[in-house]
């Protein structure tokens, strides 16, 4: 239960974090929070030569909002930061992140952990994997040879597994803002565990009660976090009654097919995220109806 | 192990500088229980699970087994052995358990104590649901909760 040797060295910009990947070659894994990677070096499922930490590096923590409304949150922000995140961003569209946020395992992991290691350690029940999936996030990747941008949606590419080469880092997020109708709905087997099970909802609904664009997400299910194309579209254009809402979580979760975990099966896991979607769609447009039907 | 990685390190602990030469692998409660012989923290799992090695880095209540000690260098780091007054009388915090008998086997004590007291220097008053939930972080396999529960909201309500 102790972590392999390695070298230590500190990173003091995202320039030099990647320059000293570069250099250490494909054994080198960058240090965030610690809260994934130390216990899988406690396990020894890495074995990293050189570690490289990224906590010098305090200029990638932070919260802005651009022109859009859309929050960029910096690689290096700790997930409490997001927990406490300012009111006034809250009302501009982002109030599913704190409530995210309060999901991500307890205090002390949250006092540490990074929102960009949730997001490079990519464990499909994360909450950061999830909204990013949801909320279409943009995440910046910087390598060698400059920067690029990855949607979420192409960033996972499987359990535990991302689109990040060796020599690259994620120095940012872009988190578009939604409407007040947003809903996130997990079970863990213990409070603070990762999810069994999460959905994550984000509607726009008219004046009149009609649904005018769906997104569901679901965490914890696949190998990646993945978005419910066919039940979105269904929604879309009609009018949210309770029907809608059962069919919709029916088909979001009808072609799941979930791996049995923590001691449950996998068909529970599959209706258990059937009765998280209804509970998050519901949600949501009870939150359309009191804060206004603008979406 | 190769002895070139090991390094010079200086640690700030319950407002004491020390010095120590330690592989990077090293965790903080290693250092803190091999090193510095600060064996209040206790080690339980070793991987983040059961909070019994809770300190205080900056401030925040952290778990020092998923900490480098290579990481805290330049940080205030308080443990157990930190919260009594100088002539030993314990702080409210650890006369409240004292008091409702908060702990049985006390493993898990320095944890916990750790835990709350950061929370209640951060955020100065918390309702009985927060208490609930900023304990569900640590595990204790005797008490039943109940009684750590009773001494932080005791504490809160002295406070208030
Ligand atoms: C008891 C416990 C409960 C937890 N519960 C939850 C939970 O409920 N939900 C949840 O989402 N998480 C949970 N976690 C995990 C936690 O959120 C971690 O903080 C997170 O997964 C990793 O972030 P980190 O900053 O600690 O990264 P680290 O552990 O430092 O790194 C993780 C991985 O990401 C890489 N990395 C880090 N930063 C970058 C970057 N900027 N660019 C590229 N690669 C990078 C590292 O090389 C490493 O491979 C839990 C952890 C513990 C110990
Ligand atoms: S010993 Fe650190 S959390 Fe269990
Ligand atoms: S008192 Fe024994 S583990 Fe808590």
């Amino acid at each position: 239960m102790k972590p392999p040797p390695f070298a230590y060295q500190r990173a003091f910009s995202a320039a030099d974090a990647v320059a000293r990947l570069a250099e250490a070659g494909d054994e080198a894994k960058l240090l965030a929070g610690g809260q994934s990677l130390v216990p899988m070096l406690a396990f020894r499922l890495v074995r990293p030569t050189v570690l490289i930490d990224l906590k010098p590096v305090e200029e990638l923590s932070y919260l802005r909002v651009d022109d859009d409304g859309a929050l960029w949150v910096g690689a290096l922000t700790p997930h409490r930061g997001l927990e406490s995140i300012e009111p006034r961003l809250i009302a501009r569209g982002h109030r599913l992140l704190p409530e995210a946020a309060r999901w991500v395992g307890h205090a002390p992991i949250r006092a540490r952990g990074t929102f960009a290691g949730s997001l490079a350690h990519a464990d499909p029940s994360a909450e950061w994997c999830l909204m990013c999936v949801l909320l279409d996030a943009d995440l910046t990747v910087l390598g060698p040879a400059g920067s690029r941008v990855v949607p979420a949606r192409e960033f996972f590419r499987g359990y535990l597994t991302t689109d990040l080469a060796a020599d690259e880092m994620i120095v940012e997020a872009r988190l578009p803002a939604t409407g007040p109708a947003v809903a996130l709905e997990e079970v863990a087997r213990r409070h603070g565990d990762f999810a069994l099970a999460s959905a994550a909802v984000a509607l726009d609904v008219d004046g009149a009660g009609i649904c005018q664009g769906a997104r569901i997400a679901l965490g914890g299910v696949a190998e990646v976090p993945m978005r419910a194309g066919v039940a979105e579209a269904g929604l879309t254009g009609h009018p949210l009654d309770q029907e809608a809402i059962r069919e919709a979580a029916a088909l979001a979760t009808r072609d799941l097919e979930p791996l049995p975990n923590a001691g449950v099966s996998g068909d529970y896991r599959r209706r258990l995220t059937r009765v998280l979607v209804e509970r998050a769609l519901s949600t949501a447009r009870e939150r359309a109806r009191k804060d206004g039907g603008d979406g | 192990m190769d002895e070139s990685l090991e390094q010079l390190i200086a640690l700030r602990v319950n407002g004491v500088r020390h010095e120590v030469v330690v592989p990077p692998r090293r965790t903080l409660s290693d250092v803190l229980r091999h090193d510095l012989g600060l064996t209040g923290t206790h080690v339980g799992c070793e991987h983040g699970i059961c909070g019994a090695c809770t300190v205080i880095v900056d401030g925040a209540a952290v778990r020092s087994c998923l900490l480098l000690a290579v990481q805290v260098e330049d940080c205030e780091i308080e443990t157990v052995e930190g919260l009594a007054g100088p002539d030993g009388e314990p702080n409210a915090l650890q006369r409240a358990f004292h008091e409702n008998r908060a702990q049985q086997c006390g493993f898990c004590t320095p944890g916990f104590l750790m835990l709350a007291e950061a929370a209640i220097r951060e955020r100065g008053s918390m309702t009985e649901e927060e208490v609930t939930d900023l304990l569900a972080s640590n595990v204790c396999r005797c008490t039943g909760y109940d009684a750590i529960l009773a001494a932080v909201n005791q504490v809160m309500k002295e406070r208030r």
